[in-house]
C-alpha cells in the first residue's frame, strides 16, 4: 500500500531520524498510486497503473549535506539509508548557501484530499472514457483523449522537531475531437481534486462543438487584434511570467522585475490597474498544500495589487542575506476577474478574435517576457458581438506584461491547468503570421 | 496538466538544482554502488515469472523491462557547488496484450511475488480496456533473439570519475567566465546510465547498458546602468557518450568565427571564447526585419530538423495517436504512398538512424526487442518513409518494425519515439567559407535558442545563440533580436546547399517530450552547415 496514514508516516520518519548522528537531519516520505487511460482514433491506445513509495533523507555536518533515498522500509534499510546520507555529506563540498532547518510549526489542514477520487480504478476510468467516445461517435468525429488520476501523500520531519503530513488527490481529463476531413479540431480539458465534478460527456460536447464550428476556417491577415482569450489561453501566457517573481534573480539584474540602475520593480505600475493576482491554498476550486518542502507555511499571498507587483519570493538563503522573512515561491496563482461570462465578452466586441487555447508557447526574450506560440483547436472571428466565422490559426509574438496592460474586460475565473484565471478581452494582441495547422 | 511539448534543459539560472527528467521517486545512491549491475541470470528468472504469469492470466503477448536508471547531476554557479545528486531508479514495467488490447503496469518492487502481482495488474488493465477497444492490436513479427546484449561504446564511464574531478572542472570553467567579465555563470554535468533488461514471450532476452552525457554552462552578463541582460550558452551538446566527451581532441575542433566541437568537447576553451562573445552580443546591432538567406550551423540546425522533420515523420502523429497532446502531422499515409510528395528540394536527404556512433538514439535493440537499423525518410526531397513500432508497421504496409519503441523508464509504457534524424552532407566539396562567400544579404546563425512550431508542423519560429550579418559574401559583425519564421515545406524547398561531410556534426537534446503522461526521449540530429534562401526574419526586441 503506497498511501500511508499520518500516524504510519510519522512512525517511519521517527524511526529513520532515530538513527541520525548528523548535526541536522531532515527526512521526507512520499507515496503515489494512480492510473491513466489514453485513447485515440476512437479507441484505447495505452493505459497504465503505477504504485510507488520512497523515503529521502538529508544529513548535514558543517554545511556539508548528503542526500540519499530508498524504497524499502524495514529497520535495517532505514538505518542503511541514514548512514549512506551521512557518508555522502562527508564527501560533499560545503555549501555556503546552507540555512539551518526550520523548527516545529503547526500547519493548517489542507483541502487537497477527496476519498471518491482516491477510489478511482481502471473500470471507472474506462467508463468515463466510454462516455467521451460515444459523444464523438455520435457527432461523427474522431476523439483522442487522456484521463489520469493520482492519490498521493507526502510527509516531512526534521531533527529540530518539525513534522508535516498531507494527502492529495487529483484527476485530469483532456479531449481533442477532429472531423474526418481534418479541417476542424476542438479541445477541452479540466482538472479537479474531486472526481465527482468531472463530466467527460460535457467536456467532449464542448470539444465537439469547437471541432464542428472550426471547420472551413478562413485566412485573415496577421496583425494587432482585440482578442478574447479563453482561460486555457490565459494560463498559457501567464505561466511564463511568474518565474520572474523571484527576489534573487530580480535583484541580481536578470529578470523582467530587475530595475534599471539596480533594485527591483516592486510597487511600480507594471500592469493595468484592473490586475490583481494572489495565491491561496484554501481556495475551494484550487486547493493546495499548506506547507512547502522547506517546512514553511503556505498562506494566502497577494502578489499583484491594482497592477503593482507587491511581493517577490525569497528563498530561505536569500531572505537571510537580505534580512527579511522567507516567502515561498508563487504557485497556483489566481487572477481575479469580473462577473461577465464568455458570451458577454463576445457580445461586447465589435471586431475581434476568440482564442480557445495557445500551443507551443516559448520564451523568446526573458528581458521582456516576449513569448511566441500558436492558436489551436478553435479560433474564431467576432463581428458585431457574434462569432462570425472560424479563422486559420495564427502565430503570436506577445508579452504577458504588455498584455496585462491592455485588458478591457474579464469574466469569472475558473481552474485552468494549475491556476484560476478568467476569460479575458485584450486589445492590440500581436499575431505575426498564419499557420496552416488544424 | 503540463503542455510542454519539448522538455528542454535550459535557463539553468532558474533552478539549476531541479533535476530535469529524473524520476521523482528516484533513489539517491553512492556512485560506487551504481557500478554493480544485476546478474543477468537473476534478471532472466524474474522476467520469466512475469511472462509466465501474464500468459497464465490470459495474455497473448507479454514483455517486461527490468530497468536500473542511474543519473548524476553536478551543478555549480560562480565559485560554489549548488548540488551533487546521484540517483538510482529501479523497478519493472510489464506490458501485455489480453483480449486484443494493451495493458501496462509498473512497480518498484522486484521480487518474484511482486512481479507476478504486477503482471496480473497489467492483464487486468488490458481486460478493463478491451470493453472499449476498437480493432485488436496487430504486432509485426519479431523472431526471438535468445540471450543477447549491447553496450554504448564508451571510453571513460562518468560514474567512475570522482565527483571532485567534475566539481573542479566546472569551478575552473566558472572562474574563466568570471575573470572574462561574466556577471554570472551556471554550469553542470549531467550523466545518465540506463541499464535495461528486456524479455518478451517471443523468446528474446536482451541486456543493454546505455550511456549519455551533457556538460553545459550558461553565461549571463548584466548592464546595470541600462537594466539590460543577455546570455549565451555553451557550444556543447548532449551526446550518447560518457566522460570521454569531455576529453578535448584537436581533430574534434571546427574552426571558424566561433570554435565548435564534434565528438570531443573542450569546455575550458569554449568558456573563454563564449564569455567574450556575450559582450559583443549585448552591443550588437538590432536586426532589420525582412528576407534574408540564412546560413545555419549544425549547432542550430539540429533543432530545426528535430521540429520540422523528426516530428512530422513520426507515424503515431501521422495516424492521430498524438492528436490530444503533441499534435498530428501535415504528412499523411497518402502523401507517402504517392511517392512524389515534395518535402524539400534535391539538396534534402534525410535519414533515420538508430546505429550512429556517439548519438543519443543509438542502442542495439529498441524497447520492444527489435534490432536497430538505418533508413531513408526524405530522398532527394521526396518523402519515402516514416518511423514505426511493431503495432504500427502494418498500417504503412511494412512487414517489420523500424525499431522506434522507447520508454523513459521502467515505470512508463514504451511507445513510438523519434530515432536520430539527420540531414545528409552535400556530395560536392563545400566549406562554410565557400557557402558564405556567395551570400549577398544573409544571417549566419550559431547555436539553438527559442523554438516553437504548430501542432501539424507547418509554421515555425526559431531564435539562436549568436547571429552574424552577412553582407556581400563577408561577415559584417554581430546582430541581436533575431528570429526567423517559415513553413516546413517552403523552408526545405529553399535549401540552397549543404556543406560537405568535413563539417558534419551532431546536436541533440535529452528531453524531447511526447505522450500522455509525458515522457522524455534523448535524440541526436546531425548535419553540415546549410543555407536556406529568402527566409523571413523578425525583430524580437520589445519595450515593457
Amino acid at each position: 500500500m503506497a498511501i500511508l496514514t499520518k500516524e504510519e508516516a510519522q512512525a517511519i520518519l521517527k524511526k529513520a531520524l532515530s538513527y541520525s548522528k548528523a548535526e541536522e537531519c531532515e527526512v521526507s516520505l512520499q507515496g503515489n498510486e494512480g492510473g491513466n487511460i489514453r485513447y485515440a482514433r476512437n479507441a484505447v491506445s495505452t493505459a497504465g497503473d503505477i504504485s510507488t513509495m520512497s523515503l529521502g533523507i538529508s544529513s548535514t555536518f558543517a554545511k556539508k549535506t548528503g542526500t540519499a533515498t530508498i524504497n524499502e522500509f524495514d529497520d535495517a534499510s532505514l538505518e542503511k539509508v541514514v548512514r549512506r546520507s551521512e557518508e555522502l555529506a562527508q564527501l560533499a563540498p560545503a555549501n555556503p548557501e546552507y540555512v539551518s532547518l526550520e523548527g516545529p510549526k503547526t500547519f493548517k489542514d489542507s483541502k487537497t484530499y477527496n476519498a471518491t477520487t482516491a477510489a478511482v480504478n481502471p473500470d471507472i476510468r474506462a467508463e468515463a472514457v466510454l462516455k467521451s467516445l460515444n459523444v464523438a461517435k455520435e457527432a461523427k468525429l474522431e476523439a483522442a483523449g487522456f484521463l489520469e488520476n493520482t492519490n498521493s501523500f507526502r510527509a516531512i520531519m526534521n531533527s529540530k522537531g518539525l513534522f508535516a503530513y498531507n494527502k492529495d488527490t487529483d484527476v485530469s481529463f483532456s479531449v481533442t475531437t477532429r472531423n474526418q476531413a481534418g479541417t476542424g479540431s476542438g479541445y477541452a480539458e479540466q482538472s479537479y481534486n474531486d472526481v465527482s465534478k468531472l463530466d467527460t460527456l460535457l467536456l467532449t460536447k464542448i470539444a465537439a462543438g469547437k471541432a464542428n464550428g472550426s471547420a472551413g476556417a478562413r485566412a485573415i491577415e496577421p496583425g494587432k487584434y482585440t482578442v478574447i482569450l479563453e482561460p486555457l489561453a490565459v494560463s498559457g501566457m501567464l505561466s511564463y511570467m511568474f518565474n520572474g517573481f523571484d527576489a534573487r534573480s530580480a535583484e541580481e539584474g536578470r529578470n523582467f522585475m530587475s530595475k534599471k540602475g539596480g533594485g527591483t520593480r516592486l510597487n511600480e505600475q507594471l500592469f493595468g490597474e484592473n490586475i490583481n493576482i494572489y495565491s491561496d491554498p484554501f481556495h475551494p476550486d484550487l486547493p493546495g498544500n499548506t506547507w512547502n518542502g522547506d517546512g514553511l507555511p503556505q498562506e494566502r499571498t497577494q502578489w499583484v495589487e491594482k497592477g503593482m507587483v507587491k511581493k517577490l519570493a525569497y528563498s530561505r538563503y536569500w531572505a537571510q542575506q537580505k534580512n527579511v522573512q522567507p516567502q515561498p515561491s508563487a504557485r497556483s496563482m489566481i487572477l481575479e476577474g469580473g462577473n461577465s461570462s464568455l458570451e458577454d465578452l463576445i457580445k461586447s466586441t465589435e471586431k475581434g478574435i476568440l482564442v480557445t487555447r495557445l500551443w507551443y508557447i516559448r520564451m523568446v526574450d526573458p528581458q521582456t517576457v516576449l513569448l511566441t506560440g500558436l492558436t489551436r483547436d478553435g479560433t474564431f472571428y467576432i463581428e458585431n458581438g457574434k462569432i462570425a466565422f472560424p479563422v486559420k490559426n495564427f502565430r503570436f509574438n506577445e508579452s504577458p506584461i504588455i498584455m496585462l496592460n491592455n485588458v478591457e474586460a474579464m469574466g469569472k475565473p475558473q481552474r485552468s491547468e494549475n491556476m484560476m484565471v478568467p476569460p479575458m478581452k485584450i486589445r492590440d494582441f500581436t499575431f505575426s503570421s498564419l499557420s496552416d495547422a488544424v | 496538466m503540463k503542455r510542454s511539448d519539448f522538455l528542454y534543459l535550459s535557463g539553468m539560472s532558474a533552478g539549476a538544482l531541479m533535476l530535469p527528467n529524473l524520476d521523482a521517486f528516484a533513489r539517491h545512491i553512492d556512485p560506487i554502488e551504481a557500478l554493480d549491475g544485476m546478474d543477468v541470470k537473476l534478471k532472466k528468472a524474474l522476467a520469466d515469472v512475469a511472462l509466465n504469469t501474464a500468459r497464465s492470466k490470459g495474455a497473448s503477448y507479454a514483455d517486461i523491462r527490468i530497468g536500473r536508471y542511474l543519473n548524476q547531476f553536478v551543478a555549480t554557479r560562480e565559485n560554489r557547488v549548488q548540488g551533487v545528486a546521484n540517483t538510482e531508479s529501479f523497478g519493472v514495467g510489464i506490458r501485455v496484450i489480453a483480449d486484443g488490447c494493451w495493458g501496462f503496469a509498473s512497480s518498484n518492487l522486484v521480487t518474484k511475488e511482486d512481479i507476478a502481482r504486477t503482471a496480473e495488474r497489467a492483464v487486468a488493465v488490458a481486460k478493463a480496456n478491451s470493453k472499449i477497444q476498437g480493432s485488436p492490436v496487430q504486432l509485426a513479427p519479431q523472431k526471438g533473439l535468445g540471450e543477447v546484449s549491447w553496450k554504448s561504446p564508451i571510453e571513460r564511464n562518468a560514474f567512475e570519475v570522482p565527483v571532485k574531478e567534475k566539481v573542479e572542472l566546472l569551478l575552473q570553467t566558472n572562474g574563466i567566465a568570471m575573470a572574462g567579465g561574466a556577471s554570472f555563470i551556471n554550469s553542470a554535468i549531467f550523466a545518465v546510465n540506463e541499464q535495461k533488461y528486456f524479455a518478451s514471450t517471443d523468446g528474446s532476452y536482451i541486456d543493454q547498458d546505455v550511456h549519455r552525457i551533457y556538460p553545459q554552462f550558461n553565461i549571463t552578463k548584466i548592464d546595470r546602468a541600462s537594466g539590460k541582460f543577455d546570455t549565451i550558452k555553451s557550444s556543447s551538446t548532449p551526446m550518447g557518450m560518457s566522460y570521454d566527451y569531455l576529453e578535448p581532441r584537436a581533430e574534434s575542433k571546427v574552426n571558424g568565427i566561433v570554435t565548435r566541437y564534434k565528438d570531443h568537447y573542450d569546455i575550458l576553451a569554449d568558456v573563454k571564447e563564449v564569455t567574450a562573445k556575450v559582450d559583443e552580443k549585448m552591443k550588437a546591432k538590432s536586426v532589420e526585419p525582412g528576407k534574408y538567406d540564412v546560413v545555419l550551423d549544425p549547432s542550430h540546425l539540429w533543432l530545426t530538423i528535430h521540429e520540422s522533420v523528426g516530428h512530422p515523420t513520426e507515424l503515431d502523429r501521422v495516424l492521430g495517436y498524438e492528436a490530444n497532446y503533441a499534435g498530428t502531422s501535415f504528412l499523411s499515409v497518402d502523401r507517402l504512398n504517392s511517392k512524389k510528395f515534395n518535402f524539400g528540394n534535391k539538396n534534402v536527404n534525410i535519414v533515420a538512424d538508430k546505429l550512429q556512433k556517439n548519438s543519443l538514439g543509438a542502442v542495439g535493440y529498441d524497447d520492444e526487442g527489435v534490432p536497430c537499423k538505418k533508413w531513408d525518410l526524405i530522398k532527394e526531397g521526396i518523402l519515402v518513409n516514416f518511423q514505426a513500432t511493431r503495432d504500427q508497421a502494418h498500417m504503412i504496409g511494412l512487414d517489420e518494425s523500424q525499431g522506434c519503441s522507447y520508454a523513459q523508464s521502467w515505470a512508463d509504457v514504451q511507445f513510438q519515439r523519434m530515432p536520430n534524424v539527420s540531414l545528409q552532407p552535400g556530395k560536392d566539396k563545400m566549406s562554410v567559407d565557400d557557402m558564405i562567400k556567395n551570400v549577398e544579404k544573409g544571417i549566419y546563425i550559431i547555436g539553438d535558442g527559442s523554438f516553437s512550431i504548430d501542432q501539424q508542423r507547418y509554421n515555425f519560429q526559431f531564435g539562436g545563440q549568436m547571429f552574424y550579418e552577412i553582407k556581400d559574401g563577408k561577415i559584417a559583425g554581430m546582430l541581436r533580436d533575431v528570429a526567423y519564421q517559415s513553413n516546413t515545406q517552403e523552408f526545405w524547398n529553399a535549401c540552397g546547399g549543404v556543406c560537405d561531410e568535413s563539417d558534419y556534426r551532431l546536436g541533440g537534446a535529452f528531453n524531447d517530450g511526447k505522450g500522455q503522461p509525458s515522457q522524455s526521449n534523448a535524440v541526436s540530429h546531425g548535419s553540415s552547415t546549410a543555407r536556406f534562401n529568402g527566409v523571413n526574419v523578425i525583430n524580437t526586441a520589445r519595450k515593457i
